[in-house]
Protein backbone atom coordinates (compact mmCIF):
# COMPACT_ATOMS: atom_id res chain seq x y z
CA UNK A 1 0.00 0.00 0.00
CA UNK A 2 2.79 2.38 1.25
CA UNK A 3 4.45 1.37 -2.06
CA UNK A 4 2.21 2.51 -4.34
CA UNK A 5 3.49 5.52 -6.79
CA UNK A 6 7.04 4.83 -5.48
CA UNK A 7 8.73 3.93 -8.52
CA UNK A 8 7.03 7.45 -10.74
CA UNK A 9 8.03 9.13 -7.59
CA UNK A 10 11.60 7.90 -7.51
CA UNK A 11 11.97 8.87 -11.02
CA UNK A 12 10.57 12.22 -10.75
CA UNK A 13 12.89 12.70 -8.04
CA UNK A 14 15.64 12.04 -9.81
CA UNK A 15 14.67 13.84 -13.08
CA UNK A 16 14.23 17.32 -10.63
CA UNK A 17 17.17 16.40 -8.99
CA UNK A 18 19.21 16.34 -12.53
CA UNK A 19 17.44 19.60 -13.49
CA UNK A 20 18.19 21.60 -10.33
CA UNK A 21 22.04 20.21 -10.37
CA UNK A 22 22.05 21.35 -14.23
CA UNK A 23 20.68 24.73 -13.62
CA UNK A 24 22.51 25.43 -10.76
CA UNK A 25 26.05 25.19 -12.34
CA UNK A 26 25.27 25.65 -15.87
CA UNK A 27 22.17 28.14 -16.11
CA UNK A 28 22.18 30.37 -12.95
CA UNK A 29 24.77 33.24 -12.98
CA UNK A 30 27.15 34.01 -10.49
CA UNK A 31 26.70 36.50 -7.30
CA UNK A 32 28.23 39.47 -7.81
CA UNK A 33 29.13 39.70 -4.21
CA UNK A 34 29.93 35.82 -3.04
CA UNK A 35 30.98 34.46 -6.73
CA UNK A 36 30.98 30.90 -7.15
CA UNK A 37 30.43 30.10 -3.31
CA UNK A 38 26.88 31.43 -3.53
CA UNK A 39 25.69 27.59 -5.09
CA UNK A 40 25.43 26.41 -1.81
CA UNK A 41 22.48 28.56 -1.14
CA UNK A 42 20.48 26.40 -4.02
CA UNK A 43 21.22 22.80 -1.66
CA UNK A 44 21.48 24.17 1.72
CA UNK A 45 18.75 27.04 1.54
CA UNK A 46 15.85 24.55 0.12
CA UNK A 47 17.26 21.56 2.56
CA UNK A 48 16.79 24.01 5.30
CA UNK A 49 12.63 24.74 4.24
CA UNK A 50 12.15 20.86 3.70
CA UNK A 51 13.64 20.18 6.68
CA UNK A 52 11.92 23.02 8.72
CA UNK A 53 8.07 21.98 6.92
CA UNK A 54 8.80 17.77 7.92
CA UNK A 55 8.65 19.46 11.28
CA UNK A 56 5.29 20.95 10.36
CA UNK A 57 3.63 17.84 8.98
CA UNK A 58 5.20 15.43 11.38
CA UNK A 59 2.78 17.60 13.82
CA UNK A 60 -0.49 18.24 11.63
CA UNK A 61 0.19 13.93 11.75
CA UNK A 62 0.56 13.82 15.31
CA UNK A 63 -2.80 15.96 15.44
CA UNK A 64 -4.18 13.32 13.19
CA UNK A 65 -3.06 10.43 15.43
CA UNK A 66 -4.32 11.97 18.82
CA UNK A 67 -8.12 12.58 17.10
CA UNK A 68 -8.29 9.10 15.46
CA UNK A 69 -5.73 7.33 17.77
CA UNK A 70 -4.88 5.35 14.49
CA UNK A 71 -1.43 4.11 14.90
CA UNK A 72 -0.82 5.04 11.12
CA UNK A 73 -0.41 8.83 11.63
CA UNK A 74 1.98 7.80 14.61
CA UNK A 75 3.90 6.12 11.87
CA UNK A 76 3.91 8.81 9.75
CA UNK A 77 4.66 11.65 12.38
CA UNK A 78 7.79 9.70 13.39
CA UNK A 79 9.12 8.66 9.61
CA UNK A 80 8.42 12.56 8.72
CA UNK A 81 10.14 13.75 11.84
CA UNK A 82 13.14 11.68 11.50
CA UNK A 83 13.43 12.70 7.62
CA UNK A 84 13.63 15.94 8.63
CA UNK A 85 16.66 15.09 11.50
CA UNK A 86 18.09 14.00 8.65
CA UNK A 87 17.61 16.79 6.42
CA UNK A 88 18.80 19.05 9.44
CA UNK A 89 22.13 17.24 10.17
CA UNK A 90 22.64 18.20 6.23
CA UNK A 91 21.67 21.77 6.69
CA UNK A 92 24.46 22.25 9.74
CA UNK A 93 26.84 21.03 7.80
CA UNK A 94 26.38 23.04 4.33
CA UNK A 95 25.59 25.97 6.37
CA UNK A 96 28.87 25.74 8.04
CA UNK A 97 31.01 25.14 5.11
CA UNK A 98 29.12 28.03 3.35
CA UNK A 99 30.11 30.28 6.90
CA UNK A 100 33.59 29.34 6.65
CA UNK A 101 34.10 30.23 2.69
CA UNK A 102 31.69 33.40 3.40
CA UNK A 103 32.29 34.71 6.63
CA UNK A 104 35.85 32.75 7.76
CA UNK A 105 34.41 30.76 10.62
CA UNK A 106 32.21 27.69 10.90
CA UNK A 107 29.49 28.95 12.97
CA UNK A 108 28.76 31.74 14.51
CA UNK A 109 26.79 32.18 18.08
CA UNK A 110 25.25 35.57 17.19
CA UNK A 111 23.61 35.25 14.17
CA UNK A 112 19.59 34.32 15.14
CA UNK A 113 19.20 32.34 11.94
CA UNK A 114 21.87 29.85 12.71
CA UNK A 115 21.32 29.26 16.53
CA UNK A 116 17.72 29.34 16.00
CA UNK A 117 17.96 26.70 13.70
CA UNK A 118 20.22 24.49 15.93
CA UNK A 119 17.60 24.99 18.89
CA UNK A 120 15.22 23.42 16.63
CA UNK A 121 17.41 20.58 15.50
CA UNK A 122 18.17 20.21 19.11
CA UNK A 123 14.96 19.87 20.24
CA UNK A 124 14.14 17.51 17.45
CA UNK A 125 17.40 14.95 18.18
CA UNK A 126 15.93 14.71 21.71
CA UNK A 127 12.55 12.98 20.09
CA UNK A 128 14.40 10.16 19.69
CA UNK A 129 15.31 9.68 23.25
CA UNK A 130 11.91 10.62 24.87
CA UNK A 131 10.48 7.93 22.97
CA UNK A 132 12.61 5.62 23.55
CA UNK A 133 12.14 5.94 27.38
CA UNK A 134 8.33 4.87 27.23
CA UNK A 135 7.94 1.32 26.72
CA UNK A 136 4.11 1.44 26.24
CA UNK A 137 3.58 1.75 22.95
CA UNK A 138 0.22 3.47 23.02
CA UNK A 139 1.83 5.84 25.88
CA UNK A 140 4.79 5.97 23.42
CA UNK A 141 2.82 6.93 20.45
CA UNK A 142 0.67 9.64 22.26
CA UNK A 143 3.46 11.17 24.01
CA UNK A 144 5.53 11.34 20.86
CA UNK A 145 2.44 13.19 18.89
CA UNK A 146 2.24 15.88 22.00
CA UNK A 147 5.88 16.44 21.04
CA UNK A 148 5.12 16.74 17.71
CA UNK A 149 2.62 19.01 18.07
CA UNK A 150 4.43 21.12 20.64
CA UNK A 151 7.70 21.51 18.73
CA UNK A 152 5.82 21.93 15.43
CA UNK A 153 3.98 24.77 16.68
CA UNK A 154 7.58 25.91 17.91
CA UNK A 155 8.69 25.96 14.51
CA UNK A 156 7.28 28.76 12.57
CA UNK A 157 6.88 30.70 15.64
CA UNK A 158 10.73 30.58 15.82
CA UNK A 159 10.92 31.40 11.87
CA UNK A 160 8.97 34.59 12.48
CA UNK A 161 11.14 35.86 15.47
CA UNK A 162 14.04 35.40 13.32
CA UNK A 163 12.27 37.41 10.93
CA UNK A 164 11.92 40.22 13.17
CA UNK A 165 15.72 40.29 14.92
CA UNK A 166 17.22 43.38 13.98
CA UNK A 167 20.76 42.80 13.18
CA UNK A 168 21.41 39.55 10.32
CA UNK A 169 24.68 38.87 8.42
CA UNK A 170 22.74 35.30 7.43
CA UNK A 171 20.56 36.44 4.13
CA UNK A 172 17.04 36.66 3.81
CA UNK A 173 16.10 34.53 0.80
CA UNK A 174 13.33 36.30 -0.12
CA UNK A 175 14.38 39.72 0.68
CA UNK A 176 12.55 42.48 -1.37
CA UNK A 177 14.06 45.61 0.12
CA UNK A 178 17.06 44.76 -2.22
CA UNK A 179 15.39 43.66 -5.04
CA UNK A 180 15.22 40.37 -4.02
CA UNK A 181 16.56 37.43 -6.61
CA UNK A 182 17.27 37.98 -10.40
CA UNK A 183 14.62 35.43 -12.33
CA UNK A 184 17.48 33.19 -13.10
CA UNK A 185 18.29 32.56 -9.63
CA UNK A 186 14.58 32.32 -8.49
CA UNK A 187 13.96 29.94 -11.24
CA UNK A 188 17.14 27.65 -10.30
CA UNK A 189 15.81 28.04 -6.50
CA UNK A 190 12.54 27.11 -7.06
CA UNK A 191 13.25 24.17 -8.79
CA UNK A 192 16.12 22.83 -6.10
CA UNK A 193 13.62 23.49 -3.80
CA UNK A 194 10.79 21.26 -5.83
CA UNK A 195 13.62 19.00 -5.61
CA UNK A 196 14.35 19.12 -2.43
CA UNK A 197 10.52 18.24 -1.59
CA UNK A 198 10.47 15.58 -4.08
CA UNK A 199 13.27 13.62 -2.60
CA UNK A 200 11.91 14.35 0.95
CA UNK A 201 8.56 12.54 0.26
CA UNK A 202 10.15 9.68 -1.63
CA UNK A 203 12.23 9.31 1.17
CA UNK A 204 9.15 9.14 3.66
CA UNK A 205 7.27 6.97 1.33
CA UNK A 206 10.30 4.70 1.27
CA UNK A 207 10.27 3.95 5.15
CA UNK A 208 6.94 3.79 5.50
CA UNK A 209 7.18 1.15 2.88
CA UNK A 210 10.28 -0.35 5.08
CA UNK A 211 8.40 -0.27 8.19
CA UNK A 212 5.29 -1.75 6.44
CA UNK A 213 7.15 -4.52 5.33
CA UNK A 214 8.35 -4.99 8.43
CA UNK A 215 4.98 -4.45 10.28
CA UNK A 216 3.64 -7.49 7.70
CA UNK A 217 6.13 -9.90 8.34
CA UNK A 218 5.22 -9.99 11.63
CA UNK A 219 2.16 -10.46 11.19
CA UNK A 220 2.89 -13.36 9.33
CA UNK A 221 5.04 -14.75 11.86
CA UNK A 222 2.31 -14.27 14.26
CA UNK A 223 -0.52 -16.47 11.92
CA UNK A 224 2.33 -19.07 10.81
CA UNK A 225 3.11 -19.44 14.88
CA UNK A 226 6.94 -19.24 14.22
CA UNK A 227 9.69 -18.23 16.19
CA UNK A 228 10.57 -14.83 16.16
CA UNK A 229 14.36 -14.29 14.75
CA UNK A 230 15.21 -10.64 15.99
CA UNK A 231 13.65 -8.34 18.84
CA UNK A 232 10.68 -6.09 18.03
CA UNK A 233 12.02 -2.28 18.21
CA UNK A 234 11.07 -0.33 21.05
CA UNK A 235 11.53 3.14 19.32
CA UNK A 236 10.05 2.83 15.78
CA UNK A 237 6.50 2.76 15.37
CA UNK A 238 4.82 -0.09 13.58
CA UNK A 239 2.61 0.10 10.19
CA UNK A 240 0.72 -2.54 9.15
CA UNK B 1 31.88 39.63 16.63
CA UNK B 2 29.15 40.35 14.21
CA UNK B 3 31.10 43.50 13.01
CA UNK B 4 34.38 41.36 12.49
CA UNK B 5 32.46 39.72 10.12
CA UNK B 6 33.40 40.02 6.25
CA UNK B 7 30.25 40.36 5.28
CA UNK B 8 30.97 42.81 2.33
CA UNK B 9 34.68 40.75 1.20
CA UNK B 10 35.13 40.09 -1.86
CA UNK B 11 34.49 36.88 -3.60
CA UNK B 12 36.61 33.89 -3.04
CA UNK B 13 38.55 32.79 -6.42
CA UNK B 14 36.91 29.88 -8.27
CA UNK B 15 39.54 27.54 -7.03
CA UNK B 16 39.28 28.03 -3.88
CA UNK B 17 35.17 28.69 -3.89
CA UNK B 18 35.27 24.97 -5.62
CA UNK B 19 36.52 23.08 -2.88
CA UNK B 20 33.35 24.72 -0.35
CA UNK B 21 31.27 23.81 -3.37
CA UNK B 22 31.88 20.90 -3.99
CA UNK B 23 32.51 20.02 0.00
CA UNK B 24 28.84 21.16 0.39
CA UNK B 25 27.67 18.45 -2.15
CA UNK B 26 29.39 15.89 -1.40
CA UNK B 27 28.47 16.27 1.89
CA UNK B 28 24.61 16.10 0.74
CA UNK B 29 25.46 13.27 -1.58
CA UNK B 30 27.01 11.08 1.31
CA UNK B 31 23.80 11.74 3.34
CA UNK B 32 21.99 10.09 0.87
CA UNK B 33 24.03 7.28 -0.09
CA UNK B 34 24.59 6.16 3.71
CA UNK B 35 20.86 6.31 4.04
CA UNK B 36 20.13 4.08 0.71
CA UNK B 37 22.67 2.00 2.60
CA UNK B 38 21.27 1.69 5.65
CA UNK B 39 17.59 1.06 4.07
CA UNK B 40 19.01 -1.98 1.70
CA UNK B 41 20.56 -3.47 4.77
CA UNK B 42 16.90 -3.44 6.01
CA UNK B 43 15.53 -4.59 2.96
CA UNK B 44 17.49 -7.62 3.07
CA UNK B 45 17.03 -8.19 6.91
CA UNK B 46 13.10 -8.23 5.72
CA UNK B 47 13.98 -10.57 2.48
CA UNK B 48 15.92 -13.63 4.86
CA UNK B 49 13.18 -13.22 7.42
CA UNK B 50 10.60 -13.34 4.71
CA UNK B 51 12.88 -16.73 3.03
CA UNK B 52 13.28 -18.19 6.59
CA UNK B 53 9.46 -17.93 7.58
CA UNK B 54 8.48 -19.56 3.78
CA UNK B 55 10.96 -22.55 4.57
CA UNK B 56 9.26 -22.67 8.19
CA UNK B 57 5.87 -22.83 6.16
CA UNK B 58 7.32 -25.60 3.56
CA UNK B 59 8.09 -27.26 6.29
CA UNK B 60 4.87 -27.59 8.21
CA UNK B 61 2.58 -27.86 5.18
CA UNK B 62 5.22 -30.90 4.31
CA UNK B 63 4.90 -32.22 7.36
CA UNK B 64 1.25 -32.15 7.80
CA UNK B 65 0.92 -33.82 4.43
CA UNK B 66 2.79 -36.48 6.28
CA UNK B 67 0.52 -36.79 9.32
Amino acid sequence: MYGNGLKPLSIATVATLALSLSLVFFYAPLDADQGFIQKIFYLHVPLAITALIGFVIGGVFAILHLRSGDSRWDAYSYVSIHMSVIFGVAVLITGAIWAKASWGHWWVWDEPTLVSFLIVFLMYATYYPFRYAIEDRDRQARYASVFAITAGAFVPLNFMAVRMAESLVHPRTFATAEGGLPAEMMLTFLVSLVAMGLLWTTLVKFELTAKSASGQLKRLRRALDAPSSGGASRVAPEVS
Amino acid sequence: MLELLPTGAPALPLDEAGKYVAGAYVVFLVLIVVYVAIMAAKLQRIESELRELAGFAEHRANRDQAL
